[in-house]
């Protein structure tokens, strides 16, 4: 009973520090910004640790933050080993697979009127469709191994990114053309130069909401078949056997993995799209 | 019109495609059958064919290319054999036989509304609560796009074992996966709609000497909607694709993922198809009637653009 009564006054500190960091004149500098998300996050893993001990829960059920640490120190290389099966093999390659051929696609069906009007409203449709139902039917086709996963993710992206590619490539107003016919630019020049650039930003997009996409694909399909390495094996094995740290040292790895994924691909945007308004700020 | 002709066509290219398609694919299994069955075959023999590219088997044997479309265990299904089964499972079967589609589906769509209701309206909540107040926006907003990146679906299968071990099964444990699926797309939207008034706006309700309460339900409510619809639509379709991913771990009797996974199992691919397709169907479903209420309330409230 300590425990819980000690969690919630940790609850009350953290609260309490964060209210007088987000008060006027504090709220907008820089630290208070960082900080009051970071100590709101400790705040939560403190009272997880404090309540799981203090009411007894049984590991089972929900395992304290530290155990999950300990499971994440003790078995990196097992994790390691996963990470590189799941992320780097199945989801990598399938997002890079994926997400040209979504691009090139884009383009060609940019250039006739007629296959936008066709592409873009299927496109919009399969978007929308549970994809990752094709799981099972690509782990048929290509085997237990990562190219099944990577096919998974490979057609999860495909549509995203094609409905960007064309949404971005609309996107040069008619004055902006005008003024690359003036300068007698071909078809291969203006591409380049304008509708490419003009662009960028739709299809960082695409390649935003394919990160999550591709992590998801990548894990899910393994639930259909996998050898016994991989994200997505080790969680459902790690369920059956009841050893729950070792599902969320899993699901660190996978936050871990998403959120640098999704960082890197908004910091080459950040390089790419500089000029565009949304990163002037 | 136009867009109609071209939309066409593009379904029939892909169409053409799939049947093409099925032929290499199919063909290995086709020849062996044939040949059980007394058929002309070259090269004779299913050992010597192993080797051989299905392109290759099909030139070679052009009377065995309509089997490929009408086989029993296809490794890629012709559409009119998913059309069929998608036929015979829905219409021809009695809805509440173990067999029927529509059985699986409504198994999947309960617990597919449940979640995205619980989601929805807890993800309104918390919005409002993110927009009234300062601490909450810089404590719980930050981890709420974090998530957004992060492929919270891991978590499916031990939601469902720890709540089966905790003595809670059936619709729940499905539901509250499509829940926090939904939830976090509503938070977001959310938030981004309720801020969307602009200076001019909060300004105006100033001057009317307007309290929080009255700006909230007259202005930043209504305004918000068309936020909260869009993020409805990628709501609704994540919930669904939460219930059938919940369906997989535990090996569930019923649902559109049991059935996807059964059929994989089984090797039974027109079964997989079917209910791939019945999931497509569902999910275009859903977002049409979010897309049609959408229009329909913003028509009404004189938002629509």
């Amino acid at each position: 009973m300590i425990l819980v009564a000690a969690a919630l006054v940790i609850w009350a500190l953290g609260w309490g520090l964060n209210l007088t960091l987000a008060r006027d004149g504090v709220a907008e500098t820089r630290a208070a910004q960082i900080g009051v998300p970071v100590i709101f996050g400790i705040t939560l893993l403190l009272m997880w640790e404090l309540i799981v001990r203090g009411l007894n829960v049984p590991g089972v059920i929900l395992p304290p933050p530290s155990a999950v640490a300990a499971a994440f120190a003790k078995n990196g290389h097992i994790l390691w080993q996963d990470f590189v099966q799941t992320i780097l093999k199945g989801a990598l390659s399938g997002y890079i697979i994926g997400c040209a051929a979504g691009f090139v696609a884009g383009i060609f069906a940019a250039r006739s009127d007629f296959l936008r009007r066709g592409l873009l409203p299927v496109g919009n449709f399969a978007a929308a469709l549970p994809i990752v139902g094709t799981a099972p039917i690509l782990v048929m086709w290509f085997g237990f191994d990562w190219q099944s996963k990577a096919a998974v993710v490979t057609v999860m992206v495909f549509f995203p990114m094609l409905v960007n590619t064309v949404a971005g490539l609309a996107e040069p107003t008619a004055m902006q053309r005008d003024l690359m016919h003036t300068y007698a630019a071909g078809g291969w020049q203006s591409l380049r130069k304008l509708d490419l650039p003009a662009a960028m930003p739709f299809v960082f997009n695409g390649l935003k909401i394919s990160t999550t996409l591709a992590l998801i694909g990548a894990i899910v399909a393994e639930f259909f078949g996998s050898p016994t390495v991989g994200m997505g094996f080790r969680i459902s094995t790690s369920v059956g056997q009841l050893a729950l740290d070792m599902v969320w040292a899993e699901i660190v790895v996978a936050a871990l993995a998403g959120s640098a994924f999704f960082g890197l691909v908004a910091l080459v945007e950040k390089w790419v799209t500089f000029w565009h308004p949304s990163q002037r700020g | 019109m136009k867009s109609l002709l071209a939309i066409l066509s593009v379904v029939l290219v892909i169409l053409a495609i799939w049947y093409v398609a099925a032929v290499p694919m199919n063909i290995a299994g086709s020849l062996t059958q044939a040949e059980r069955g007394g058929m002309e075959v070259n090269p004779p023999g299913a050992a010597e064919r192993r080797d051989i590219s299905g392109w290759v088997l099909a030139a070679n044997n052009p009377q065995a290319i309509p089997l490929t479309w009408a086989e029993k265990r296809p490794v890629l299904p012709a559409p009119h054999q998913v059309a069929v089964e998608l036929w015979e499972t829905t219409v021809l079967k009695k809805v509440t036989s173990k067999r029927s589609l529509v059985y699986h589906a409504w198994v999947t769509l309960s617990a597919t509304l449940l979640g995205f209701a619980i989601g929805t309206g807890l993800g309104i909540v918390l919005a409002v609560g993110i927009v009234h107040s300062k601490v909450m926006d810089m404590s719980v907003m930050p981890w709420a796009i974090v998530s957004q990146t992060i492929p919270i679906i891991a978590l499916a299968p031990m939601i469902i074992v720890v709540l089966y071990s905790i003595g809670v099964q059936g619709i729940i444990p499905k539901a509250v996966i499509s829940a926090y699926l939904s939830f976090f797309p509503v938070v977001v939207g959310m938030v981004k709609g309720l801020r969307s008034p602009d200076r001019m706006q909060t300004d105006l309700m100033h001057t009317y000497n307007a309290s929080k309460t009255s700006t909230f339900w007259k202005l930043r409510l209504p305004s918000s909607l068309p936020y909260l619809f869009a993020s409805l639509k990628v709501g609704i379709a994540a919930s669904l694709v939460g219930a059938i991913v919940g369906e997989l771990p535990t090996g569930a009797r019923a649902g559109l993922g049991a059935r996807l996974l059964a059929g994989s199992y089984y090797g039974q691919t027109v079964q997989i198809w079917s209910a791939l397709f019945a999931a497509a169907i569902l999910a275009s479903v859903l977002v049409g009637i979010v897309s049609m209420t959408e229009r329909n309330v913003l028509r009404k409230m004189g938002l629509a653009r």
